[in-house]
């Protein structure tokens, strides 16, 4: 060995000795206020200061620990008496009345926006936002939408079952979203029999809940679809029922496997599958990480993940101590959703309103209607989620927040605003009231159901007016000892990045809340 | 889009707004200039009028000759002696009496029998399906008109590439990229886009892409107005003020290629006869205002206004004297430089599908297909996934 062989030699040793230790220090030291921002913004809905504080002198570890480990499977805000009534469900029958038809219709339209408040409210209330967030990430998954489920009880199941899973184990989650009772009606499952079988699940299941396109073909859908047969459920008490007569017994062939096979089985297939835990493993990426998944991270993390037996907090430990999760360049990268939106500056803001029920209706006016995704596709989430009409949605609502303490009769609220000469009596109504138009229309609900929402509707402004927001004494709660550290610490917590923004000096408080509330990083998180 | 955001930002924005300042002297032709080096004449201008609910096609266009027609609605069907007679065997609904004149100035087409193949019957589905000009099993994200104009960019001094009136949901126009404005009137759109203020787009594409729509807001804010005096007078009522709003949207010098408007309540189920008839007299006389407004403008010419709907429905009428969701329908062309006429052919309402309904004649992407290499001169084959006969609706 050369002398400057063994120079280089000792400069390596004394080069990784130092790595270790910067790691050893990652790994023990307090992370700080940044980086607990984040990850709380991730993993919740808008954190507020304390919280932010709380998480700021733990490491990163031992925080992504603790998140897991809090993390609830119920919910602290009681559910609608609706949704956990267990008589009869009475759908009206072939031979009902139009008049019947149209009480029943109307009921679920009423429960369903009762069902909408009620998660708002537990977004607001609870003391586990990961549960909520990823009880939302699987409703984006395994989508089904009440504008065709209808019956508002079963998209409350449907909800509770995902949260149930939220952080469990996704073998499980599969099994049990496939035998869903709301998931029986979106796909059609309830009219898959022998014989005339309804390729709609099958097809679904491979293409968007496991295995993405292009690892399967058309044949394992229709041999799929003959082994979903009979997943059924009871008309009168809405629970999963299994009809072995209308079940196709036969032999079945899905990827490469044979054999008289049921849908269990063929689930269990697709977990087997590598591309399964890849293609949920990316996605979680893009909700968590970044717009573009590292595809030698999404590997090793999905590895880990299969390997696992499907621990979705495997997953998630693992992307969330990645260097791609911590890294400044994905800083604000992501465009927050409509209710992270919503809900995430009510709780910045350290605002509780009475009901969910207006902020519902605005996240539905932003393009995100609670149990009513688009398509089984669901949100296409990211810059989609910004359009002009969306946009300035947005920059109403905490336009109205940050000046919740000026005249209110003389706000600005509303970005698709009546036209004059209303004919009739739900646009007059909208009118006086300053309700968007189509504010729940676009997915949710048409036709004689939308004057019952209009009703409801209707109430967002006067609930908004309601709310106590003073900016200025927001501001003054904020740590520093002069205003300008104030208003540093409260872009610290509001804004993902700086702002593009800066507000002049010397401004009063109001208008820097304003400013940074209208400034485009607090689009981001 | 990267040629997109090229081609905006290689117009220099003095340019853009000189551009932008001679419009109103020279007229359409300095757009054209100002559009990219080929394809893309969006100083033409389509109109698109949604009927919201599912209109029903066959007491649209009546098949008044047809014993079947009369007897599968022995309810509902209109009289032969009311109809509008345009052949020995269509005719229009009496509401749509304003029309006759277009159609005798053959500047009004009509095309029958327009669907798709695997019909959906939900309304949200199938409303997606004509919006984003997919096939029935498809789901594509982007607007049919969002992939045209990412393909072929409008003129950067386009006030927008699309106005979208009374309704939050941009339906063509959504998606990414495409600089879409919804407003219900100009003035209230004014005050609340006083909240975008313009920045330098940058920093990650997230950002970047916020910065851009905020900007697309600005743009058009700074471009429209409703201050051009109509002698045209507009119908009363929500569909009238949003005829008048596209027409105050189309006055203005600095252009949009595309404007939709939305009449709703379509969705008869019961008591039809009633509801229709009010519906298509607000759509005939909005039509008609539309047409007069873009006369005064001088840009009748230059415009083409085309109908659209979820679906049809079902040619047999249910015990509500209304009918269910159905599938081949009705669709309107309008405009100076349309060649009048009926094209397609009617439903075959003797044959219908195990559901009651009839098959297409003519998919709707020809319509498109039309619109996009004939009106624009923008190739539909990539845009549509595939090629689809235009329909001959317009003069050539």
């Amino acid at each position: 060995m050369t002398p400057r062989t063994v120079h280089f030699t000792r400069m390596l040793a004394l080069s990784s000795l130092m790595a270790i230790a910067v790691l050893a220090r990652a790994a023990t030291a307090p992370m700080g206020y940044d980086d607990a921002r984040h990850l709380l913004a991730r993993t919740g809905f808008g954190p507020t200061d304390a919280e932010v504080r709380a998480m700021a002198a733990m490491p990163r570890s031992d925080a992504v620990a603790r998140l897991l480990r809090e993390a609830r499977t119920t919910t602290v805000t009681p559910p609608p008496a609706f949704a956990i009534d267990t008589g009869p469900l009475r759908p009206p029958g072939r031979d009902a009345s139009d008049v019947e038809r149209k009480v029943f219709l109307q009921e679920q339209i009423r429960h369903g926006l009762e069902l909408r408040a009620w998660w708002v409210q537990e977004m607001l209330a609870t003391p586990s936002p990961l549960t909520e967030r990823m009880a939302l990430f699987w409703h984006n998954h395994f989508v089904s939408s009440q504008q065709k489920v209808r019956i508002a009880r079963l998209m409350y199941g449907q909800n509770a079952m995902l949260r149930s899973h939220a952080l469990g184990n996704f073998g499980a989650l599969l099994h049990a979203a496939a035998k869903d009772p709301a998931m029986l009606v979106y796909l059609d499952g309830a009219q898959n029999r022998k014989g005339q079988p309804n390729e709609n699940f099958a097809r679904e299941v491979m293409e968007l809940f496991t295995l993405g396109e292009g690892h399967y073909t058309e044949q394992d859908i229709k041999e799929a679809a003959r082994a979903f047969t009979g997943w059924s459920l009871n008309r009168e008490t809405g629970e999963y029922l299994f009809r072995p007569g209308v079940h196709d017994f036969g032999n079945k062939t899905v990827l490469g496997r044979s054999g008289n096979m049921d849908g269990d089985t063929v689930l269990d297939i697709l977990l087997a599958q590598p591309a399964t835990a890849e293609f949920v493993t990316t996605k979680l990426w893009r909700d968590f990480v970044s717009p573009d998944p590292d595809s030698r991270e999404v590997r090793r993390i999905a590895q880990l993940f299969r390997a696992s037996n499907y621990d979705i907090k495997v997953a998630l430990r693992a992307i969330l101590l990645s260097d791609a999760f911590w890294a400044r360049e994905n800083r604000g990268t992501l465009i927050k959703s409509p209710v992270e939106f919503i809900v995430g500056t009510l709780r910045q803001l350290e605002v509780q309103p009475p009901s969910g029920l207006p902020f519902a209706v605005l996240s539905a006016g932003m393009g995100q209607n609670l149990f009513s995704p688009p398509n089984v596709k669901g949100w296409p989430g990211g810059n989609a989620w910004i359009d002009t009409n969306t946009l300035l949605a947005r920059k109403q609502f905490v336009d109205r927040m940050a000046r919740a303490d000026e005249n209110p009769l003389r706000m600005t609220t509303v970005a698709m605003p009546p036209s004059r000469n209303m004919p009739n009596l739900a646009d007059r109504t909208m009118q006086s009231d300053g309700v968007p138009k189509e504010v729940l229309s676009p997915q949710g609900i048409a036709g004689d159901e939308k004057l019952r929402a209009l009703r409801m509707a209707r109430n967002v402004d006067r609930e908004l007016r309601k709310l106590d927001f003073d900016a200025v004494t927001w501001l003054a709660a904020r740590k520093g000892g002069t205003p300008e550290d104030k208003e540093h610490a409260a872009q610290a917590l509001l804004l993902a990045l700086p702002p593009q923004t800066p507000a002049p000096p010397g401004v009063v408080a109001l208008d820097f809340v304003r400013s940074t509330l209208q400034d485009p990083v607090y689009q981001l998180k | 889009m990267n040629r997109r955001n090229f081609l905006r930002s290689a117009a220099a924005l003095p340019l853009a707004q000189a551009i932008g300042g001679t419009m109103a002297t020279f007229g359409t032709a300095q757009v054209a200039l100002a559009a990219g080096p080929a394809g893309g004449n969006y100083h033409r201008v389509l109109i698109l009028v949604e009927l919201k609910g599912g209109n029903d096609g066959l007491n649209t266009v009546v098949p008044y000759t047809d014993p079947a027609y009369y007897a599968l609605r022995p309810k509902i069907a209109i009289k032969r002696d009311d109809v509008v007679q345009l052949t020995d065997r269509a005719g229009l609904h009496p509401s749509l009496e304003p029309l006759a004149a277009l159609w005798r100035e053959r500047q009004l087409a009509v095309l029958q029998g327009v669907g798709y193949p695997e019909p959906n019957l939900s309304h949200f589905r199938s409303i997606e399906i004509w919006d984003t000009a997919s096939k029935s099993a498809e789901y594509l994200q982007d607007g049919w008109l969002t992939r045209t104009f990412a393909t072929q960019p409008t003129p950067r001094a386009f006030a927008a590439d699309g106005v979208i009136i009374g309704s939050r949901d941009l339906g063509p126009l959504a998606g990414g990229g495409t600089r879409a404005i919804a407003l219900a009137n100009t003035e209230q759109f004014l005050r609340i886009a006083r909240l975008a203020q313009p920045l330098p787009i940058g920093g990650n594409p997230a950002l970047a892409h916020v910065q851009k729509v905020e900007a697309d807001i600005v743009q058009a804010a700074a471009h429209l107005d409703a201050r051009y005096k109509f002698t045209t007078e507009f119908p009363s009522g929500n569909f009238g003020n949003a005829i008048r709003t596209a027409s105050q949207v189309l006055a203005n010098p600095s252009g949009v290629a595309v404007v939709r408007v939305t009449l709703s309540g379509f969705d008869t189920h019961s008591n039809q006869v009633g509801t229709q008839a009010r519906l298509l007299k607000e759509l005939a006389n909005g039509l008609l205002a539309l047409k007069s407004a873009l006369v005064e403008l001088d840009k009748w010419d230059d415009t083409v206004v085309l109908t659209y709907a979820e679906f049809g429905r079902r040619p047999k009428e249910n015990i509500s004297g209304g009918t269910d969701h159905g599938t081949a329908n009705v669709q309107f062309a309008l405009g100076g430089r349309v060649a009048g006429g009926l094209y397609g052919s009617a439903p075959d309402i003797a044959r219908l599908s195990s559901d009651g309904n009839p098959s297409h004649a003519v998919d709707f992407r020809g319509a498109y297909a039309t619109v996009l290499d004939q009106w624009w001169g923008v190739d539909s084959r990539a845009l549509l996934g595939g090629r689809f006969a235009p329909v001959p609706f317009l003069k050539t």
